[in-house]
């Protein structure tokens, strides 16, 4: 069992934090990698990116809204409870180097898998702007990791309760019509890179997003989590999970994503009847 | 067919007499909608019938025609005598795994195709098969175990990458031995394609559950949920972890696509996903468990290997009202066992021979709704004899919602990439000698598809017991 040493739930309990004991996993772990979690017997193979990896204590912490059956089942672990497998580090590490300014653009959870690219980003040399979007300001996650981690923090929130009222991409707008960009790193949810990755193609900025396709084992074997990059198929889980946004066919992604739509509602209603 | 008389007071001319014995099934009708075995397994009586047709050779073809040398006539006549003791461990002195290879060996071409038996007409070979997974089968049945003494620890440790025939075959032997051995295993679960490749009604779950069982009574370490080559490279194991030798049975585990516009949409998937879903992730029994696979309506298989016949009658279980399997050549080339062709047959598996994919067609909402074919028809053989399909053509819409493409597997680089050193071949798989698998990189040594490509079971056991040797000798000493 994969030990959980601290929880704590966000944007009114419908994001989930879990810092987990996986010395291996966290010795070896870089920004931008996942892991597969199976929270018990039954369990099916869920891949999350990580959030943060404490090397010195041995712990990975994942981040995730609860969206459907797996996500839900993992939000009940308490501490000291636990994953009944993890594995990992999986996936390509980002590519970090001093490039000049970068602008880190996150969306809803996507700002926690974000997070520790930008830090990486900062700690490399660059001048990093950050541009944090959700609904509203509650559902703003890492505001304070964020903000440390960027030479500037910029909110975004769709019904105007904090910073700019309006969609990450009026935001991005702005800065890249004031500041010479050398590169755009999005991540949230696909609709989000699409546009943003649409923006930066007017710019010529180099963009990159990282996908979290369905996957089964993450290690190249099913193929399940193909994406079509440049009209090559590439694995997300080998190849992956960052690429090119300007090559992504985020169209075809998001059919993918609703492949298991009406397995998926079903296995979470069948949830919800055991519960009452 | 009575069984009045012990098998052992027989003649040699009654012997010769019997006919082979049929392998008792479960109705096609009954088995097709529900996941367990299909074979039955012979009765004593049955498999001492079936054993005393052995006529004994002093020279004996079989022996030679099996990968890992199993002395067949000597388990034969000790079951015939009712020395089942003896029979299971005449059959562990070569293979660690005879429950499963009773099942999944291509024996046809293998100890069965030589037998003298069956080389007079209108005769057939002995079921050395069904006999091997009689006798191992009775073992795991009464408890038996394989008791061998092992020797004193030499203090040596191995590392194992992958729980599948070759990596349980080295482990099994090294550990025999009195040396450490750990096996490092991707899943979460140890069997390798055992597990997530042959559906449980062809080898059931239980019986991989009970091998991997019997190598952890040996004193094997098994390790889930390890990825070498990202958890862990094969330099750290070596230099980090303190192991003598390393190898490296990972498998080809990656799956070819057909590259065929289509192939993207909802609905098409690899056989491997396909499998993996039903058989690892135990998708049949969803939403018990959580792991979901689409059923389909219409279903075909493209590609006619026994991974393609497996995902098939995985797919007639499903409750699909039909199943093809499209394949571009005929029947008489497919790669698959005869035996599998027939069950899926008698399954209501439908077969589309001369038969070429050229498009997979969606509907608005990006869901699989056919595949447009072009019918193919045999040329002139090539230089290995083998005739090539030629397109016609002539166009043929075949109407589904769920692809299953089984053409294949590749060596997965995920290891290979990070490790340096080990020598690949043009297709990615490792270069290792044929007699003692040792690779370009000293004290490492590989087996199994990741050297042959995509092959069988117990050829992957037979390369895994000839590295386990030469990795012995070197541990005791003997130069790289």
């Amino acid at each position: 069992m994969y030990k959980i040493v601290k929880r704590e739930e966000m944007a009114h309990k419908t994001i989930i934090l879990n810092e987990i004991e996986a010395p291996q996993i966290a010795k070896k772990a870089k920004p931008g990698q996942f892991v597969m979690l199976i929270a018990d017997e039954t369990g099916e193979r869920i891949p999350l990116t990580m959030a943060e990896v404490d090397k010195e204590k041995g712990t990975i912490t994942i981040i995730y809204m609860i969206i459907g059956k797996s996500t839900r089942l993992f939000s009940t672990l308490k501490v000291g409870e636990g994953y009944k497998d993890i594995v990992g580090p999986l996936g390509q590490p980002t590519h970090i180097e001093k490039k000049g300014t970068v602008v880190c653009v996150g969306g809803g959870t996507g700002t926690a898998v974000l997070h520790p690219i930008t830090r990486g980003m900062y700690e490399a040399g660059n001048r990093v702007i950050s541009i944090v979007g959700a609904r509203n300001t509650d559902y703003i996650i890492m505001r304070d990791q964020m903000a440390a981690a960027s030479d500037e923090l910029r909110i975004c929130t769709d019904d105007g309760s904090e910073g700019r009222h309006g969609f990450v991409t009026d935001e991005l707008r702005e800065v890249l019509e004031n500041n010479e960009v050398a590169e755009v790193v999005a991540i949230g949810p696909v609709p989000m890179m699409k546009f943003v990755s649409l923006l930066t193609k007017e710019y010529n900025v180099p963009t990159t997003v990282s996908l979290n396709p369905i996957m089964i084992d993450g290690t190249g074997m099913c193929g399940g989590c193909r994406v079509t990059i440049g009209g090559k198929t590439k694995f997300a889980c080998v190849d992956g999970p960052e690429f090119d946004g300007h090559q992504v066919d985020y169209d075809g992604l998001m059919r993918r994503l609703q492949a298991y739509r009406v397995e998926e509602e079903h296995s979470d209603n069948c949830m919800f009847e055991r519960e009452a | 067919m009575t069984y009045e008389v012990d098998a052992k007071y027989l003649t040699k001319k009654e012997r010769r007499a019997i006919p082979r014995q049929a392998m008792p099934e479960q109705a096609a009708n009954i088995r097709n909608k529900d996941f367990s075995e299909v074979t039955l397994g012979f009765g004593l009586l049955e498999a001492q019938y079936e054993a005393a047709r052995c006529i004994q050779c002093k020279d004996p073809a079989c022996v030679a025609g099996c990968p890992v040398g199993i002395n067949i006539p000597g388990f034969l006549e000790q079951i015939v005598e009712g020395d089942l003791h003896g029979a299971i461990k005449t059959v562990w002195d070569k293979t660690a795994l005879p429950a499963v290879c009773g099942r999944v060996c291509p024996q046809e071409i293998q100890c069965e195709e030589v037998c003298v038996v069956g080389k007079k007409k209108g005769r057939e070979s002995v079921g050395i098969g069904n006999l091997e997974m009689f006798i191992a089968d009775w073992a795991r049945d009464t408890g038996v175990s394989n008791e061998v003494e092992i020797p004193p620890k030499t203090g040596k440790k191995i590392a194992v990458v992958g729980s599948g025939p070759a990596g349980i075959t080295v482990a099994g032997d090294l550990a025999i031995k009195g040396h450490e051995v750990t096996i490092y295993e991707a899943f979460h679960r140890a069997g390798g394609v055992l597990l997530y490749g042959i559906p449980e009604f062809r080898l059931a779950k239980d019986i991989v559950d009970y091998e991997i069982e019997q190598l952890k009574s040996l004193g094997v370490n098994i390790v889930c949920n390890t990825v070498v080559g990202r958890t862990v490279d094969v330099d750290e194991l070596i230099d980090e972890m303190g192991y003598d030798a390393v190898f490296i049975g990972v498998g080809a585990g990656l799956p070819n696509f057909l590259n065929i516009p289509g192939e993207d949409l909802n609905g098409v998937f690899s056989a491997n996903e396909y499998l993996t879903r039903a058989n690892l992730m135990k998708a049949f029994d969803f939403p018990k468990y959580d792991t979901p696979i689409i059923p389909g309506k219409n279903v075909a298989i493209l590609g006619a290997g026994n991974v393609a016949m497996d995902a098939a009658r995985t797919a007639v279980r499903l409750g699909a009202r039909s199943v093809s399997i499209v394949y571009r050549r005929t029947k008489e080339q497919s790669p698959s066992r005869h035996i599998e062709i027939h069950h899926a047959e008698q399954e209501g598996v439908q077969f589309k021979f001369l038969t070429s994919p050229l498009e997979f067609i969606g509907d608005a909402n990006g869901k699989l709704v056919g595949i447009n074919c072009e019918k193919m028809e045999l040329g002139e053989p090539d230089e290995g004899g083998r005739s090539r399909p030629i397109p016609t053509g002539e166009h043929e819409y075949i109407d589904c919602d769920l692809a299953i493409i089984a053409i294949g597997t590749s060596a997965n680089p995920l290891l290979t990439r990070t490790t340096e050193n080990l020598e690949l071949n043009q297709w990615g798989n490792i270069e290792a000698d044929t007699k003692t698998g040792k690779t370009t990189k000293k004290g490492v040594w590989a087996g199994g598809d990741i050297t042959l490509g995509q092959a069988t079971v117990i050829l992957a056991m037979g390369m895994g017991r000839d590295a386990a040797n030469s990795i012995d000798a070197y541990l005791k000493g003997e130069e790289w």
